[in-house]
C-alpha cells in the first residue's frame, strides 16, 4: 500500500428505509486500476450502497470521500461531476435513437449538436477499449449485450473516472460475459476504477482483483481474490458454512406426462413469440428450461397453463390414471383440475399468482375460492393450509392475515411456491422460483422441487443461473428467441455447450 | 480544507411499520380535520364574519332542532347510497366517475314507471316496479362503459365521465319537451309514487342501511366479492386463478348503476317528487369524496355522509342566518377533502429535517 488514497471512499455509510437498515456502518475504498467485486446475497444492500455513490439515495449517516476529500453527492450531475458513473441493471435508452445519440443525450457542454463528432468519439471510445458498437444503429435493433455496451460508453464518454455496474451479466450468454470482461480489464489496465455488483462467485473469481462482502447490509471485509476460494466467500456471504452441492436423486420411474408438439404463439403485436416448440416432460424428473431472458419462456409456461393465446400446436396431458388429454382450448380453470400447476414468480414476485394486499389465507383461497354452491367463501381450508405452510416451510410474518406484499421477497415466493406444491399437482411449472431469494431459502426451494420430482410429478423449471440449472435439472431445454435450440442431459452437459444453443438457432441474435 | 458538505434541508423517509401506533395515526387523521376546520376559520373570516359564530350556526343549524337533522339526514341519504355503489368499482380498481349519469338514469327509468303507471296501481307495487326499474336503468348505464372496458380495454374514467353528460341531455329534453308540464317542468308524481315516511323522514334512509349491510357483506365474504378484490390488486393474478375478468368487471359495473339507479329512485320518489336533469345534483361526485374518506369501509360511509350532510345543510342555515354564501360548505369540504387525504402521506412517511450531524461528520 504505496499510496493510501482511494479514488472513492465511504466511511460509515448507513441508509435506512423506514424498518429497513439497508446499509450499515458500511466502509468501502474503489482504488483506480482495479476491478473490485461487491459480493453479497440479494437484499443484502449492494445496489443500494452503489447508489449512493450513483446520486440516487442520499446516505443517512456516514461520509464519501474522493481522492481524500469529503463529498457530497446529492444528485446523478453531482455523480457525473466527481467521474462516477453507474450502469443500472434496467438499461435507460431511447429506442427510436441511435448509439450515439442515446450516448450524447442531456449533455449540456456544446451549444449545438455535433453528431459526426460524438459518433468520431464513440468510435475512439470503442476502439480503446475493443467494444463492438456501431454508432449510428438504433437501440431497438440492438441485442441487450449491444444496449448494455451503449450504457458503458455512454458513462466513458462522459469522462467517468469510477464505473459502476449493477449485476451485468445477468441477461448475458457466458461468451458475452467473456467479451464484456475482456472490455472490463482494458479499462482497469487505463487506470480506472471499477465496480462489479454481482451474488455469481464464478464471476468474482474470474474477473475481480478484490472482493468486498457485504452481509444484511452490513460490511463485512474485502478479501484480495487471488489469496481466496468460492467456499470461503461464499461462508462470507451466509454467515456460516454453507455446503453447494444440491442433491440429485434419479427417479427410475419415469412416465410421459406432457407432450408439447408445434407450440407456436403470437403477442399482441403479432410478433412470433414461440415458434413450433416440441417437447416431452416426465413425471419423475425436472426438465430445465435455459435461455437469455425473454426467449419466450414466460410465454411458453402461459401457454400450457391456458394463459397465453395459442396459434399452433398441442399440449397432450396423460393424466397418471391413463388416457390422453388435450390442453390447448381449455380454460385456465379446466388445465389447473386436471392437476397442471404453474407457481410464475414474475419480475415484481407479486404480479401473478399471489394477490399483495391479502394476508396468506386470502392467498390460499385463489386455489379453492369457487369451492362449493354457496354465494359465500369459505375461509377454513385455506386458513388450515395456510397455516400448515407457515408452519412447513418457516414463512416469516407476524400472523397469516398480515398482507404479503409487506413480507421479504424468500417469504412471498414460499408462499407462492408452497400453495402450488399443496395443491400436489402432477406437472408443476415454475418460473424464477429462486429470483432473489438467499441461499438458504434458495435451497429449500430445489429441495421442494427434487421431492416433487420423486413423487413422480413432472416438474419444469424455469431457471436463470445455468450452474443451478445444471445441478438440479435432469435435462435441460434450451430456448433461443422463441426456438427449442437443444435438449441437452444436465448430468452431462457443460456450461459453454448451454451458452452456444441459448444464442444459435440460425444465428438470429446479431441479424 | 473545503467543507461543502450540504445535505438537504427536508428530506422524507418512509415509516416504519412499529413507529407509528394505530392510536397516533388516527390522532394525524384527527388533527387534519381540525387542521381543515381551521383553515375553514380563515375563509370564514375573509368574508367578514367571526369564525366561531359561523361554526356554532352550522352546528345548530344542522343538529340543533329535529326538522334541521331530518333534512341533514335527507341529505346524506343519497351521498351514503350512492358512495355504497361505487365502493365495488374503487376496490376493484375501475374508476366509476359515472355515478351521477346512473343516478339520473335510475331516476329516469322510475319516473317513467311513476308516469305511466302511476293512476293504475296502488302505493306499493307501483313504488316497487319503480325501484325494480330504476335499478335496471341505473345498471343498464353502468354496464355500457364496463362492456366497452371489459371487450375493447376503453378508459373508462373519461367513458363513465361523458355518460354523465349523455343522460343529463336526454333528461333535459324530456322535461322541456315531451315530458314537460309547465315552464320546462316535469308534473309532481302521484301521491301513490312517493316513498312513505318514517319517523318524518322518506323511508329511503332505510334503504341505504340496509345496502349498506348488504355491500358490506358482499365485499367481505362472498365469492364475487373475493373476486373484485383480487382483480383490484392484479388483473394478472385474477386470471391465473381462473377467473373471467371481463365478466366480473362488467357484473360489477352493473351492481355499481344498479344501486346507483335506485338511488336516484330514492331521490325522485323519496325527496323531489318529480324528475329533473340536475336531479343528481352532484351527489355521484361528492360520493367519490365519501368512498374514499371512509377508505370504502361500508360502515365508515355512514359518518362521512353525515358529516357531509352536517356541513351542506349547515351551510344552508349559514346563509339565511349569517348571510355567508352556501358555496363556503364546498370550500370547507374541499379543505376537509384535501387535508384527509394528504395526512395518509404523513402516516406513511416521516419528515427529517437537516440536523447538526452534518457538521460533526465533517470535522473528522
Amino acid at each position: 500500500m504505496e499510496k493510501n488514497c482511494y479514488a472513492i471512499e465511504l466511511r460509515g455509510i448507513t441508509k435506512r428505509f423506514g424498518p429497513v437498515v439497508a446499509n450499515d456502518g458500511v466502509d468501502l475504498g474503489l482504488r483506480r486500476g482495479q476491478i473490485l467485486a461487491l459480493l453479497g446475497e440479494n437484499g443484502s444492500g449492494k445496489t443500494t450502497l452503489m447508489n449512493m455513490l450513483a446520486g440516487i439515495y442520499l446516505p443517512d449517516e456516514g461520509e464519501i470521500l474522493a481522492e481524500g476529500h469529503p463529498i457530497s453527492i446529492r444528485s446523478p450531475k453531482d455523480s457525473f461531476a466527481h467521474g462516477i458513473g453507474m450502469i443500472h441493471q434496467h438499461y435507460k435508452l431511447v429506442d427510436v435513437f441511435t448509439a450515439a445519440e442515446n450516448i450524447v443525450l442531456g449533455l449540456e457542454d456544446e451549444k449545438k449538436l455535433d453528431l459526426k463528432k460524438a459518433n468520431a468519439r464513440v468510435r475512439e471510445i470503442c476502439q480503446r477499449y475493443g467494444f463492438e458498437i456501431d454508432p449510428e444503429k438504433k437501440v431497438y435493433d440492438m441485442s441487450v449485450s449491444e444496449k448494455q455496451t451503449v450504457e458503458i460508453v455512454k458513462v466513458l464518454y462522459r469522462g467517468a473516472e469510477i464505473l459502476i455496474l449493477d449485476e451485468p451479466t445477468a441477461v448475458l450468454t457466458p461468451q458475452e460475459t467473456e467479451r464484456l470482461f475482456a472490455v472490463l480489464r482494458n479499462m482497469r489496465d487505463d487506470n480506472k476504477a471499477i465496480v462489479i455488483i454481482t451474488h455469481k462467485l464464478g464471476e468474482v473469481m474470474a474477473i475481480s482483483d478484490e472482493v468486498a462482502v457485504l452481509r444484511k447490509g452490513k460490511y463485512i471485509g474485502t478479501v484480495t481474490t487471488a489469496e481466496t476460494n468460492p467456499q470461503a466467500l461464499t461462508d462470507m456471504m451466509v454467515g456460516r458454512a454453507v455446503t453447494l452441492n444440491i442433491d440429485r436423486p434419479l427417479n427410475e420411474n419415469q412416465v410421459d406426462r406432457l407432450e408439447v408438439k408445434n407450440l407456436s404463439c403470437y403477442d399482441h403485436e403479432h410478433v412470433k413469440k414461440l415458434d413450433r416448440i416440441s417437447f416431452t416432460a416426465k413425471g419423475g424428473e425436472i426438465l430445465g428450461i435455459a435461455g437469455i431472458a425473454g426467449s419466450g419462456q414466460k410465454e411458453l409456461l402461459e401457454a400450457i397453463a391456458g394463459l397465453y393465446p395459442v396459434a399452433e400446436g398441442s399440449v397432450s396431458y396423460y393424466p397418471p390414471a391413463g388416457g390422453k388429454e388435450e390442453l390447448v382450448g381449455k380454460t385456465p380453470m379446466q388445465i389447473r383440475r386436471c392437476g397442471v400447476s404453474l407457481a410464475f414468480v414474475p419480475e415484481d414476485r407479486l404480479g401473478m399468482g399471489l394477490v399483495g394486499s391479502m394476508g396468506m389465507t386470502g392467498n390460499m383461497l385463489l386455489r379453492s375460492w369457487r369451492k362449493g354452491k354457496s354465494p359465500f367463501v369459505r375461509r377454513k381450508d385455506p386458513e388450515q393450509l395456510a397455516k400448515q405452510i407457515f408452519r412447513d416451510l418457516e414463512v416469516v410474518t407476524p400472523s397469516i392475515e398480515f398482507p404479503v406484499r409487506k413480507l421479504s421477497g424468500g417469504n412471498v415466493q414460499k408462499v407462492l411456491v408452497g400453495r402450488e406444491i399443496a395443491s400436489s399437482p402432477n406437472v408443476l411449472m415454475s418460473a424464477y422460483a429462486v429470483r432473489g431469494l438467499d441461499i438458504n431459502t434458495s435451497y429449500t426451494i430445489y429441495n421442494l422441487m427434487t421431492e416433487q420430482k420423486m413423487k413422480g410429478t413432472a416438474v419444469i423449471f424455469v431457471g436463470e443461473d445455468l450452474d443451478v440449472l445444471l445441478e438440479l435439472c435432469d435435462r435441460i431445454l434450451v430456448l433461443c428467441a422463441g426456438q427449442v435450440s437443444g435438449i441437452v442431459d444436465a448430468r452431462s452437459a457443460t456450461k459453454e455447450e448451454i451458452g452456444l444453443l441459448m444464442t444459435s438457432v440460425g444465428g438470429k441474435e446479431e441479424a | 480544507m473545503d467543507e461543502k458538505i450540504k445535505t438537504p434541508l427536508i428530506r422524507l423517509s418512509k415509516r416504519s411499520q412499529s413507529s407509528l401506533s394505530p392510536a397516533a395515526a388516527w390522532l394525524i387523521r384527527l388533527g387534519s380535520i381540525l387542521l381543515a376546520l381551521l383553515l375553514g376559520c380563515l375563509v370564514v373570516a375573509i368574508t367578514g364574519n367571526n369564525p366561531i359564530k359561523a361554526y356554532g350556526t352550522m352546528i345548530s343549524g344542522s343538529l340543533g332542532s329535529k326538522v334541521y337533522f331530518q333534512q341533514t339526514v335527507k341529505k346524506a341519504i343519497p351521498l351514503l347510497g350512492c358512495a355504497l355503489a361505487i365502493a365495488p368499482c374503487f376496490k376493484m380498481r375501475f374508476w366509476n366517475i359515472g355515478a351521477e349519469g346512473q343516478i339520473t338514469a335510475g331516476a329516469l327509468a322510475a319516473t317513467f314507471v311513476a308516469r305511466t303507471l302511476g293512476a293504475k296501481l296502488p302505493s306499493l307495487p307501483l313504488l316497487l316496479i319503480m325501484a325494480a326499474a330504476a335499478i335496471l336503468g341505473g345498471g343498464l348505464w353502468g354496464l355500457i362503459p364496463g362492456f366497452f372496458k371489459a371487450k375493447w380495454n376503453t378508459n373508462e374514467t373519461l367513458f363513465t365521465l361523458m355518460m354523465n353528460y349523455i343522460i343529463i341531455g336526454v333528461v333535459a329534453w324530456l322535461q322541456a319537451g315531451p315530458w314537460e308540464a309547465r315552464q320546462g317542468r316535469i308534473a309532481q308524481f302521484d301521491a301513490a309514487a312517493q316513498l312513505p315516511r318514517v319517523a318524518g323522514i322518506h323511508c329511503g334512509w332505510i334503504i341505504v342501511l340496509l345496502l349498506v349491510l348488504f355491500i358490506h357483506v358482499y365485499m367481505r365474504h362472498t365469492k364475487q366479492g373475493y373476486e373484485i378484490a383480487v382483480i383490484g390488486d392484479s388483473i394478472r393474478t385474477a386470471q391465473y386463478a381462473g377467473m373471467n375478468v371481463g365478466r366480473i368487471m362488467m357484473r360489477t359495473m352493473f351492481l355499481s348503476g344498479a344501486i346507483s339507479g335506485l338511488v336516484g329512485f330514492i331521490i325522485v320518489a323519496g325527496a323531489n317528487h318529480t324528475l329533473a336533469h340536475d336531479v343528481a345534483g352532484g351527489v355521484g361526485f361528492t360520493s367519490i369524496t365519501v368512498a374514499w374518506l371512509s377508505q370504502l369501509n361500508a360502515f365508515a360511509m355512514i359518518a362521512i355522509s353525515m358529516m357531509l350532510g352536517v356541513l351542506t345543510k349547515g351551510a344552508d342555515t349559514l346563509q339565511t342566518v349569517m348571510n355567508i354564501p352556501a358555496a363556503i360548505s364546498d370550500i370547507i369540504i374541499g379543505l376537509l377533502l384535501f387535508c384527509m387525504l394528504g395526512c395518509e402521506f404523513f402516516i406513511n412517511y416521516q419528515i427529517i429535517f437537516r440536523h447538526k450531524a452534518g457538521k460533526g461528520g465533517a470535522e473528522k
